[in-house]
């Protein structure tokens, strides 16, 4: 028999690197079942269960505070080591990927097999914002109960490229398909912000607390 | 596929929210905590919320009544008024901001464009124009809510502003802005015709059907509207219905 719903409270750090939503994050995690803690410490991310990277911003600057903060190391371990599941949000989810071209070349945490290429200004308004539907590609996770078609806020310039489709869980198209959410092992990452969702984003993240992964 | 966003504009004035015309005589409309809820349980697109005396009145913007609002929205929330250092802008992500509105600042000083860019990525800055005719001469630039001219034109100022690194422009037409009378759909074309970033089309709303001649006539992709909400019966939900019905893609609530 599983626990009432509120009493499995899983333990959720959300790494604070001062960049981006932090407090509307840690909010919607709350309202999801997860004890949350906002933090830069490594015995927070030690204490969590699943740790969440989100962000708003440029990617140079976001590997540039994450490395002023000492945060590389600490969750290199958690992740690489320890293999406990992080979610990576919009520009969270873009700093997974080996290497972005946004204002100059930089490499990210490369725990995922892509890299980021910029949307082409010519054929479509660039940035991509607002709300688009997402299609399921592969099975994931975060996805279950998360319906085809469902849609979510997005707000990018840039989108994620990777030579293994079979880690592309879903796609949304903008002038083309381009990856939504995509897994490797036990890193996972959401170019839109489930956050800002609500009922879709909701389900999501409640998916990547409660479920074992 | 591009589904038009629909976002209500809300003002913020003395920590009370409030409805200006043409961005003068102004009307009390309620607190930001009740706001942020009603907001909250339509769920709107997205939503621009204005401390619209910031400026003129050189201070930071109303962190707490903004805080206060955020708090009840789980919506994507773009934020200005007052915004003209990075810090402020590290501070209203912090506190739910999604995006911020650059105005007067981007004016006075171009390159605080691109530094936010730079440092925030260009989706997260979103330039607003306050435009107004004056005969003989088209389409001027106004900041600091409306009372300084710059002599600025319109479109040109627009296609700096997308150089400069902006990622979205907010056109509003302060001559229609409260008059609820309609969109100006002349300059919201020459806008959103001179640049290729996202334009959020605003000021004039007043019937269900300006929305989607606006939407027909410029192609615009986000409509801002707000005494449509506070001064009609219409809710988020009918407005959508209504803008399917014309066709026009939107997300069903």
């Amino acid at each position: 028999m599983s626990l009432p719903r509120d009493i499995v409270r899983r333990r959720v750090t959300v790494v604070d690197y001062g960049m981006g939503n932090l407090r509307s994050v840690a909010k919607y995690v709350s309202r999801a079942g997860g004890e949350v803690r906002i933090s830069a410490d490594r015995a927070d991310l030690e204490w969590a269960e699943r740790i969440i990277l989100p962000g708003v911003g440029a990617f140079p600057d976001a590997m540039a505070e994450l490395e002023r903060r000492e945060l590389i190391n600490p969750l290199r371990d958690m992740v690489e080591g320890e293999k406990k599941p992080l979610l990576g949000i919009c520009l969270g989810m873009e700093l997974l990927a080996q290497f972005s071209p946004e204002v100059r070349d930089t490499r990210g945490m490369g725990w995922v097999d892509a890299e980021m290429k910029p949307f082409d200004r010519a054929s479509m308004r660039v940035p991509h914002v607002g709300w688009n539907q997402i299609t399921n590609r592969n099975p994931c996770p975060l996805l279950e109960g998360v319906e085809d078609g469902s849609f979510f806020y997005f707000v990018h310039s840039f989108h994620m490229v990777s030579h293994r489709p079979e880690l592309v869980t879903a796609t949304s198209r903008y002038g083309h398909d381009f990856t939504a959410v995509i897994q490797q092992g036990n890193v996972y990452g959401t170019q839109f912000h489930p956050e800002k969702s609500q009922s879709a984003g909701f389900l999501l993240l409640r998916n990547f607390i409660e479920k074992d992964l | 596929m591009s589904f038009v966003r629909l976002i209500p504009v809300l003002t913020l004035k003395d920590g009370r929210m409030i409805k200006t015309i043409q961005f003068d005589q102004y009307r009390d409309v309620g607190h930001p905590r009740t706001m942020g809820k009603v907001y909250d349980s339509q769920d709107v697109d997205e939503l621009v919320f204005l401390d619209i005396t910031a400026t003129q009145e050189n201070r930071a913007p109303d962190y707490e009544s903004i805080q206060m609002f955020a708090e009840e929205c789980a919506m994507p929330l773009t934020i200005g008024g007052g915004v003209k250092s990075r810090d402020i802008i590290r501070e209203l992500l912090n506190i739910g901001a999604d995006k911020v509105v650059i105005n007067s600042e981007a004016v006075r000083r171009p390159e605080f464009i691109t530094e936010a860019a730079n440092s925030f990525g260009s989706q997260c800055i979103v330039v607003s124009i306050d435009a107004k005719r004056y005969s003989g001469s088209g389409y001027e630039v106004l900041i600091d809510g409306g009372y300084e001219r710059t002599g600025l034109e319109v479109v040109e100022w627009a296609k700096e502003v997308e150089r400069r690194g902006a990622g979205e422009i907010m056109i509003t037409a302060i001559d229609r802005e409260g008059t609820m009378e309609g969109y100006d759909l002349d300059l919201i074309r020459s806008v959103q015709d001179a640049v290729s970033i996202p334009v959020i089309a605003n000021g004039g709303a007043g019937l269900l059907v300006d929305l989607l001649d606006l939407i027909k006539e410029t192609d615009a992709t986000a409509v801002a509207c707000s005494s449509l909400f506070l001064f009609t019966d219409n809710k988020p939900i009918k407005v959508k219905s209504f803008l399917q019905t014309g066709r026009v893609p939107v997300r069903p609530i």
